[in-house]
């Protein structure tokens, strides 16, 4: 994530309630795929990274705004994607 | 196992719309919203225009929980180190009936579902719908929560992604050109400040879009809408334009370079932001959209693609107000029928034409394509900049002439440029 974005402390700024399984996934075997690069820069909870080893992950969804912006840009073939559970996720205040 | 006669996915504008016209009518309609409450889920940036749609709910707006009403308008080109803007308001923005007021929507929602509630529906919070159930290739209900919830007719209002629309084959998975990312901050000043910097009076209220550097020239812009007591200010860019290495820059670098550009740093000054939003809006207008109707399913708002930018305005709630009061009306045709087959519910686009939803979308179904040109993005927020600075410029020496000025940046191919994009604007 960019330095210029303080990312943690915007997110913290949400009412967000984690749900037990995560709503996105990176499919097995895809975590190198290029298509998954575009989420690197798009996402704009800045939830995805790449690892030592070169691969994409999402360490952690807690904070994704489900936008939906992954799953248009990377496509169903690299992600499994999902709303989260009813009642769990961000819950907008304002809107 | 339960049987109701309409199951909504999705109390957002569109569902709301549709439940709040079909309340009261003796149907048994069901509302499932996934997020806490109505609301949760929803984003705008934004605005609602509600001329459009005030016949369709009468009496709806006078009570609603809106924002300011909209008197002052602007846009600005921004370039890298200058900007020029343009601003308009006028009386008739300040008379009764207001034109549009800023909205915020879990405030709005919430209200609304409360509003639809009162008159008989039902509104289930905290519900996700997994899946669509298929009889004999008639969409017969949905599971959610693990449970088969039938009806006679399923409205999929479930947002601009619409998996329920994808799983029912009304359209096939998106493509990244039609689709726009938005993102917003939420920022709390106190009224009277806000009225002293925007210049209002009361609950007037300012809606401002920004073109150029803001996406580092890429299709979008950012916006500034004054609410009551908070500031909606965001960007908006282009899914397509945004991906691989074409922008330069994290998407939330962008709005945090917005905020200390310094037309917007002083207007925010002192206030705290107190939420970060973010929401995918449908670009690609009539020609991009899916299949409205299907057996036994209806799609409203940003899940039939229901949104139209055009620059000057950017819009979307009213669609889905409009939507869902329309497929409201078709489900009350189509029972009164008995019938709630594709052919049945094919009144839904007929209605949709004969009102200003499919009218505007055919109208300005060239913008998407003429909106794409990245002259408007990149270069006529440079050039007129460059034309506002010599033209303000006061040297030590003496001033250049003004038509020479105006020459060195509208030159003889510049003019046949613009002239060639004018051509374009002409199809909208």
């Amino acid at each position: 994530m960019s330095e210029t974005v303080d990312m943690k402390a915007k997110l913290g700024l949400n009412v967000f309630k984690p749900a037990a399984v995560p709503h996105i996934k990176i499919k097995q075997g895809m975590e190198r795929d290029p298509r998954l690069t575009s989420a690197l820069r798009l996402c704009p909870a800045g939830l995805y990274s790449v690892n030592e080893s070169g691969e994409v992950v999402l360490a952690t969804i807690d904070g994704c705004l489900e936008c939906g912006t992954c799953r248009l840009a990377c496509g169903t073939e690299v992600l499994e994607w999902d709303y989260p559970e009813g009642g769990t996720g961000v819950q907008y205040r304002f809107g | 196992m339960d049987k109701f006669n309409v199951i909504i996915v999705g109390a957002g504008l569109a569902g709301l719309g549709a439940a709040y016209t079909l309340a009261g009518s003796g149907l048994e309609v069901l509302i499932l919203e996934r997020g806490d409450y109505p609301g949760a889920k929803n984003v705008t940036g934004g605005r609602l225009y509600v001329n459009p749609v005030r016949d369709l709910f009468p009496g709806l707006f006078e009570k609603a929980p809106l924002e300011r009403f909209i008197t002052r308008e602007g846009v600005t080109l921004m370039a890298k180190e200058r900007s020029t803007s343009f601003n308009y308001s006028g009386n008739e923005l300040r008379t009764e009936p207001h034109q549009s007021y800023s909205v915020l929507r879990a405030k709005f929602d919430r209200w609304l579902a409360e509003q639809v509630e009162e008159k008989g529906a039902m509104v289930l919070s905290k519900i996700r719908v997994d899946d669509i159930i298929e009889d004999h290739g008639k969409i017969a209900g949905v599971v959610a929560g693990g449970d088969e919830l039938r009806a006679d007719v399923v409205i999929a209002c479930d947002g601009v992604l619409s998996l329920l629309s994808e799983k029912a084959g009304l359209r096939s998975p998106a493509s990244t050109r039609n689709f726009a990312l938005g993102i917003k901050e939420v920022i709390t000043l106190n009224s009277g400040v806000i009225n002293d910097r925007f210049a209002l009076n009361g609950d007037e209220g300012a809606a401002h879009l920004f073109v150029g550097e803001v996406t580092r020239g890429k299709f979008g812009g950012g916006f500034l809408y004054t609410n009551r007591e908070s500031l909606s200010l965001g960007v908006v860019v282009g899914i397509e334009d945004a991906m691989d290495a074409k922008l330069p820059v994290e998407i939330p670098a962008l709005l945090e370079a917005f905020k200390s550009r310094p037309e917007i740093a002083p207007l925010i000054k002192g206030g705290s932001s107190v939420e970060y939003s973010a929401h995918v809006i449908p670009e690609g207008g009539f020609k991009a959209m899916g299949n409205l109707y299907g057996n036994g399913i209806l799609a409203a708002g940003d899940a039939a693609g229901l949104a139209l930018n055009i620059g000057f305005t950017v819009r979307g709630m009213e669609y889905a107000l409009a939507s869902g009061y329309f497929a409201a009306q078709t489900v009350l045709k189509a029972r009164e029928a008995g019938n709630f087959s594709a052919v049945a519910l094919s009144i839904y686009k007929r209605l949709l034409e004969e009102s200003f939803v499919l009218q505007d979308a055919k109208n300005f179904q060239e913008t998407p394509a003429v909106l794409s040109n990245p002259r408007v993005f990149t270069h006529y927020p440079e050039m007129i900049g460059n034309l506002m600075k010599d033209i303000y410029a006061v040297p030590a020496g003496p001033k250049s002439s003004l038509y020479p000025t105006l020459r060195k940046h509208v030159g003889l191919s510049e003019l046949w440029n613009i002239f060639k994009d004018l051509r374009e604007v002409m199809k909208i």
